[in-house]
């Protein structure tokens, strides 16, 4: 307490800024994850600027140079600085722009299933009975679908295209956020604030958002961020199958849908946006994990 | 020769916030046949110093000392093997959850025979007959059966003579008890006190008793060893702690107890005592 | 002097549905007992794990309804699951729980937990809440600049003040103190026991003390009701109850109460050294 006292001193929003600096701690005793959110935030920053940094237009066609290997090879030309491919259009400019499809994918995705999923699992994890016993079992249903498949399914429905394939990998992946919620809105709620606050007179709705939610955020960012790397490779595979976004998108999944045909000559047009999603996930993850370690109150070491 | 000899005992731990001292240059011994109580409230790091001196500490603490001995062996130089041997076996230990202290996957008499194998190694039909006598000892009625129960289905009373059970099985030198009664209601408490008090004659164990509780302190020890922010304030037979307290600390203690409240409004601390450095660099 | 609080005959019963192996069971948790509390009196409630002491602690709270009997708060019935449960009822009767580490909501500044009471049950204008906060954070002995932290920069102590705190902020008639100091330090366990004490003479508060610990009890008590698996044992004044106990159980516990006076340990080496 006298240590906590001696800091709220020096500092005008004392409690805020200790626990950055304690979740700063946690965070960065793992060099995986502050690896993992320097690569994370140069995407977001590739993604904002990528119409100043990229050198080509992704979608113009360079008659001329057509399946261009990287510069560094034989052949290469120092304007494509990756290559470009099958009707001539420039790899690394493609794939930077791919990085706002990604990005978006991801947000978009995960405030959906998150949003949705919080609302439902603190309406079963609070009220319990019956109606808890109907959305778990809702739940359980869509969890027993292979999800790629479940998703496949729902955008054959809805028709294939980004916006849609968005929709299908948010309802698949709501479930997992309910669950959460659930598990952690009825650990907290025989805890004694929120007798307490029943007590001064606080009806459901209050309990429920104002009292328990906040105090379950920790284990649901967490499975944010891990949810959002899936995002990103449901969404690519979507592509693959082409039911996701539609050529001439530069969607990562979508360019190795189209340099499928490739695959045994022209390595760098299958290769480059297979590495550009295998990077990102890994780097999210990584990111998650350190999350985990700094949030996970169960972790912690005081 | 004292049993376990600890001077200028140091425990400090890496923190979010810089490292942190739980004990500050503690020293005391124990005396075979001795009742030593080490009494303190939160914060004191009564029972670090006993965690520190049986090695159990995290990677996270760093102890040193003067001196770390147990019956003239020297306890901080030792390597884990060696001392996995004397614990557990020489030096036993029981805690404050009886009910958590033990695993709750299996019975309460293979957790005892699994002490008596690996310390003893005694055979099948041997380890079943020295729980059997064992579980008697510490008042367990009916222990055949009992060995074959599972620590859900015992109260924290009954968890609790298991854990002296095992403690005892390997007949310790040295028995350290953390808060061994905390947990447990005032009439159980009193069960408890007495069975340790009882094993410690018949058995000629030292026993340190950690604990908060001054009731529990004047019931059962010999010696009293007063800590205060990871510093001894005092240490002194029992009687002359209750009667004339040296230091400050201790008498503003005593003052707190409802049992001597005089007016109506029970003294605090810290209108008694005034936590100052010189005095506390007195007491060491 | 008023009745406060009174309970008749208060029975509550625990039904445990059976499953595929065993049958359906009823729990008997409090077996009709019978009290009443004057206003400005503390009743201390005491008893051992399972005696059903908490339970009765809900039901006075009205968290929980009782399965029969009477309870009647400054003269008026109330049974929750009839609805009676009005929010100026509500306000008459707040609790202070024993963890102070549990009992305050950890994603709270202390501000806004001790206003929330004000904005669910009044129209009191903001300005107005945030100075009976800082009022009552002054009246349990802690500082204006506490106002904007998060209880996980307070002790144990403090933190009990600031649920004593929360508790009075709707100047409730009845505080039900659940075990309120056997998680506290010996040293601030005298400090809360004299802010009760304070509080208790400046509101004119009527406590239900619900403790294990006799020492406490006889401190702070005017009566004291003994408990023994959901039965009132003993019920009678606390000088009544400490010189003259009349049931066995009631013997049992204070002569396994540890005693810290020089002539018992006197007795107890004496003891030692003839054996």
């Amino acid at each position: 307490m006298s240590q906590a006292a001696a800091t709220s001193a020096v500092s005008t929003d004392p409690s805020r800024r200790a626990r950055l600096a304690e979740f700063w701690y946690y965070f960065s005793e793992n060099r995986g994850a502050v690896i993992g959110l320097v690569f994370f935030l140069f995407l977001v920053l590739l993604a904002i600027f990528a119409p100043i940094v990229a050198p080509h237009d992704p979608t113009a066609q360079y008659r001329d140079a057509v399946l261009i290997p990287p510069v560094w090879q034989e052949g290469g030309r120092a304007e494509f600085l990756l290559g470009t491919d099958a009707v001539g259009r420039d790899m690394l400019s493609r794939l930077i722009y791919g990085t706002q499809f990604s990005l978006f994918v991801g947000v978009i995705v995960t405030t959906l299933s998150l949003v949705g999923g919080i609302f439902i699992g603190v309406i079963a994890g609070y009220f319990r009975g019956w109606v808890d016993t109907v959305i778990m079992r809702v739940m359980d249903i869509i969890l027993a679908f292979p999800s790629l498949l479940l998703a496949l399914v729902l955008v054959a429905v809805l028709g294939p295209g980004l916006t849609n394939a968005m929709i299908a990998i948010a309802l698949v992946f709501q479930p997992h956020f309910v669950r959460l919620t659930r598990a952690a809105v009825m650990s907290e709620k025989s805890r004694d604030y929120v007798i307490a606050a029943k007590v001064a007179g606080a009806g459901h709705g209050r309990l429920m958002f104002k009292t328990i939610l906040p105090n379950c955020m920790a284990p649901l960012i967490v499975q944010a961020t891990l949810s959002f790397s899936s995002a990103i490779l449901d969404a690519a595979a979507l592509g693959f199958l082409g039911m996701g976004a539609q050529p001439p998108t530069p969607e990562w999944g979508t360019m190795l849908a189209e340099a499928r045909e490739f695959i045994q000559s022209k390595w760098w047009v299958v290769t480059l946006p297979g590495v550009a999603i295998l990077v990102t996930v890994l780097a999210i993850n990584l990111m998650g994990d350190g999350l985990r370690d700094a949030l996970d109150p169960k972790l912690k070491r005081s | 020769m004292a049993l376990l000899e600890i001077e200028n005992l140091v425990v400090e731990f890496q923190t979010a916030t810089g490292p942190f001292r739980a004990v500050d240059g503690v020293s005391m011994k124990v005396h075979e046949k001795e009742v030593l109580a080490i009494v303190g409230e939160s914060g004191s790091g009564k029972s670090v110093s006993m965690l520190a001196a049986m090695g159990l500490l995290p990677w996270t603490a760093k102890v040193t000392a003067d001196k770390l001995t147990f019956n003239g062996r020297d306890l901080l130089g030792m390597s884990s093997a060696e001392r996995k041997k004397i614990i557990g076996k020489d030096i036993s230990m029981i805690f404050q959850e009886p009910v958590a202290s033990l695993n709750p996957c299996f019975t309460v008499g293979f957790q005892i025979e699994e002490v008596l194998r690996i310390h003893l190694g005694l055979d099948k039909t041997a380890r079943r007959k020295r729980a059997i006598e064992l579980f008697e000892a510490v008042g367990i009625p009916d222990p055949a059966e009992r060995l074959g129960h599972y620590p859900h289905q015992m109260s924290g009373g009954q968890c609790q003579r298991v854990m002296i059970a095992i403690a005892i099985a390997c007949n310790p030198k040295l028995l350290i008890a953390d808060e061994p009664t905390t947990a447990l209601d005032v009439t159980i408490q009193k069960q408890i006190l007495d069975l340790l008090m009882r094993l410690q004659a018949e058995h000629g164990m030292g026993l340190i008793m950690i604990t908060h509780n001054m009731g529990v302190v004047a019931e059962t020890a010999d010696r009293v060893v007063v800590q205060y922010k990871g510093r001894k304030m005092e240490e002194a037979d029992v009687l002359s702690l209750f009667e004339s307290p040296k230091s400050n600390y201790t008498r503003a203690l005593l003052a707190a107890l409802p049992d001597n409240a005089t007016g109506d409004r029970l003294p605090t601390i810290s209108e008694l005592f005034v936590d100052e450095p010189s005095l506390q660099g007195a007491a060491r | 002097m008023t009745v406060v609080l009174e309970a008749r005959n208060l029975v509550r019963d625990y039904h445990i549905p059976g499953g595929l192996m065993k049958k359906a069971k009823t729990v008997h948790a409090l077996k009709g007992v019978s009290f009443s509390v004057e206003k400005g009196k503390t009743l201390a409630i005491v008893g051992e794990s399972g005696c059903g002491k908490s339970t009765l602690g809900r039901i006075l709270t009205l968290i929980d309804p009782a399965t029969s009997g009477d309870l009647l708060i400054d003269g008026n019935k109330i049974d929750i699951t009839k609805g009676d449960l009005t929010p100026e009822m509500r306000r008459k009767v707040q609790i202070v729980f024993q963890n102070p580490y549990g009992s305050l909501n950890p994603r709270q500044k202390i501000g806004d937990i001790l206003t929330e009471p004000l904005i669910i049950n009044t129209k009191t204008p903001a300005d107005e809440r945030r100075e009976r906060g800082m009022a009552m954070l002054k009246k349990v002995g802690l500082d204006e600049k506490h106002y904007n932290r998060y209880p996980h920069m307070f002790s144990g102590g403090q933190r009990q003040r600031i649920a004593i705190a929360r508790a009075l902020m709707l100047n409730p008639k009845l505080l039900v103190l659940d075990e309120p100091v056997s998680a506290l330090d010996l040293s601030v366990q005298a400090q809360v026991l004299n802010l009760l004490a304070d509080l208790q003479d400046e509101f004119q508060l009527t406590y239900v003390f619900i403790s294990h610990d006799l020492s406490v009890v006889r401190y702070i008590a005017d009566d004291v009701m003994v408990m023994y698996f959901g039965e009132a044992v003993e019920y009678g004044s606390r000088d009544e109850v400490f010189a003259d106990p009349k049931h066995s159980y009631t013997k049992t516990l204070f002569a396994a109460t540890p005693r810290a006076d020089v002539a018992s340990i006197k007795a107890r080496l004496a003891k030692k050294q003839a054996a």
